[in-house]
């Protein structure tokens, strides 16, 4: 904790960076992000196993861009979303600077994005067995039953998007549900309309979802909506060779490629 | 006073007398309202609800007509009052059920909402006092207590670990409930309810705060608060006063409905205008919004406070944006 909180003064400063994007202590036993723009504040970062929100979602917002250019406390999940972020375009290598996390709590410092890259190599996104045992048992249904069991889930929904701010990939300002001209997915929280955000989110995420689980996490309702994107990444195994994140592999659903095996293509 | 017993059978009563009954159910960990005709599935060890009871007199999702163009004209077929059901909401926070004074004002602040009082006429709200609270309960800060009868129809008082429930006849509907099985009633004795509730220290003095955010319009103290909110609409959608909402077409060819929809101002494109505009462009002026609202703009307007100190925006916010830390943070500054 030392380690990472000298690094952050040290940054700061050195007027490196101008704001470090980290975790704090919350209510309770929760964590918290923090944002950071003055050395003497540093002791405020803290680190362990609470901390699971993904802070690459502040890395795009204009808020926070605004502020000067970040150092980001980064572990393993955080770091994926850059990489990702990066493949979109969405980050360069002199955006930022990424004070890892590694899983046993060092500090590693990343100096350019490739090293994220290859540092990421090691550690496989893996979907946990609890859930890869909820989708076969969503696979072995008969169409009826597992349309039972999406209305189920997400018939609670009240569309606040939580999932969708939460989300570091959801960087859109402006999402295609709130586009009412046309209208593609309806405003109410109704059947219909809930069924068309959670697939419409799942199929915008295919192919670049790294499996954080923020938006499960941000569910105030619990709706284990991202089942529906570790499904995508199962299914994906199969026909493209699985996700990684990866700076140049570009992505599943929006690459173009002219020898794709789908005739439609041509 | 009722014996725990006799609840389940008052439960049963009500629903045989075709009621549509609300109560608090266990789902994915989270306790939400739904219907329920089973006693045995209500939930009964929580604190507060995940969401509010609102939903059932101000739903996420609500017909106001259908409408079908025609040659000449459109013919409209408005909100029928007849098709709202006579509901029960079972198991209501006294923080929860003081949330339908706010609601009220809002929705007959100069037009009266048919469909808002339609069907809190047609509510009976059977309120459950606390025994027990949490870091994020504040009702005695906003003006109630956790065994506060205001909003309910009958308020039910667990004492202590007895099987006796102190029963607080309210209003008429809670008149008419006992009439349906009173002989599951039986007076009570002199019962000091007080020594059964939650403890919920006073935390912070809302006229005080009030006051004060009437000159903080411009204060940096917004951005500071808000810099982590994500801004979703979690803590306005659990909210048991939050009332904002979007009036949508859907239609389908001549065909069509008019839906009102729940809407947050917590969402960037609550207040963004045709022309590209947008007043509140940043986080930190939307989340400002929320508590002048409910501090300054509702107690200024409708003579109520927006907020009762239920917490279920704290409980449900992803980023711990936790609304008693920021009022007494405001409270704490000096001016």
């Amino acid at each position: 904790m030392d380690e990472l909180r000298n690094r952050a003064k040290e940054l700061l400063e050195s007027n490196t960076v101008q704001l470090i994007i980290g975790y704090e202590q919350g209510n309770g036993n929760k964590t918290r992000a923090v944002f950071i723009e003055k050395p003497d504040h540093v002791s405020k970062l803290i680190f362990d196993s609470r901390c699971i929100q993904n802070l690459a979602v502040y890395l795009t917002k204009a808020e926070v861009k605004k502020k000067g250019k970040p150092a980001i406390v980064a572990p393993v999940p955080v770091l994926r979303s850059i990489i990702q972020l990066a493949a979109e375009n969405q980050l360069t290598n002199s955006s930022l600077v990424v004070l890892g996390i590694t899983p046993d709590s060092k500090l590693i410092e990343f100096k350019k994005l490739e090293e994220i890259e290859n540092f990421l190599e090691q550690f496989k996104i893996e979907i946990e067995a609890r859930d890869k045992e909820i989708l076969e048992k969503l696979d072995q249904m008969t169409p009826e039953e597992r349309w039972k069991f999406w209305i189920d889930e997400l018939s609670p929904c009240f569309k606040c998007y939580a999932c969708r701010a939460a989300c570091p990939l959801c960087y859109c300002t402006r999402c295609t549900v709130d586009d009412n001209q046309p209208q593609w997915v309806p405003v109410a929280s109704h059947q219909l309309g809930n069924l068309e955000w959670h697939i419409m989110r799942a199929m915008h995420l295919a192919g670049r979802c790294t499996d954080c689980g923020a938006c499960a996490d941000a569910c105030p309702i619990a709706i284990p909506l991202n089942l529906l994107t570790k499904k995508m990444m199962e299914d994906m195994k199969g026909y493209f060779g699985g996700y990684k994140p990866s700076l140049k592999s570009g992505n599943l659903m929006s690459t173009f490629k002219p020898d794709d095996k789908e005739t439609f293509i041509h | 006073m009722v014996k725990k017993a006799s609840l389940e059978k008052l439960f049963a009563a009500l629903k045989h007398q075709g009621k549509t009954m609300f109560a608090p159910l266990l789902k994915n960990g989270k306790v939400l309202y739904d219907i329920t005709d089973n006693f045995s599935e209500i939930a009964s060890d929580y604190i507060q609800t995940t969401q509010s009871a609102k939903a059932v007199v101000f739903p996420r999702t609500e017909k106001l007509f259908n409408y079908t163009k025609e040659k000449e004209g459109v013919t409209i077929k408005d909100f029928d009052p007849q098709s709202v059901p006579e509901t029960v909401l079972w198991g209501v926070r006294p923080c929860d059920a003081a949330g339908f004074a706010p609601l009220s004002a809002i929705f007959n602040w100069d037009y009266k909402d048919n469909l808002f009082n339609t069907r809190l006429k047609n509510t009976t709200v059977i309120g459950f006092s606390c025994n027990k609270a949490d870091e994020y309960c504040f009702c005695t800060s906003v003006g109630g207590n956790p065994g506060s009868a205001a909003g309910s129809d009958i308020l039910f008082t667990k004492l202590g670990d007895t099987e006796d429930y102190l029963a607080e006849i309210i209003t008429e509907k809670g008149q008419a409930v006992v009439a349906i099985a009173p002989e599951l009633f039986e007076p009570a004795n002199d019962v000091e309810k007080e020594k059964y509730l939650a403890n919920v220290p006073v935390k912070f003095n809302r006229e005080e705060i009030s006051k004060k955010l009437a000159a903080f319009f411009e204060s940096d103290l917004w951005a500071e608060q808000s810099m982590r909110c994500l801004g979703c609409g979690a803590c306005a959608y659990v909210c048991p006063t939050c009332a904002c909402f979007d009036i949508q077409d859907e239609s389908h060819g001549k065909n069509g409905t008019r839906v009102r929809c729940w809407d947050s101002c917590g969402l960037s494109m609550f207040t963004l205008h045709t022309s590209g505009h947008n007043p509140r462009e940043v986080q930190s002026q939307r989340w400002r919004q929320r508590l002048l609202h409910k501090f300054s703009y509702m107690p200024d307007r409708l003579s109520v406070y927006g907020c009762t100190g239920c917490g279920c925006c704290s409980r449900a916010c992803p980023v711990d944006m936790n609304i008693l830390e920021h009022l007494i943070s405001i409270q704490e500054i000096k001016k």
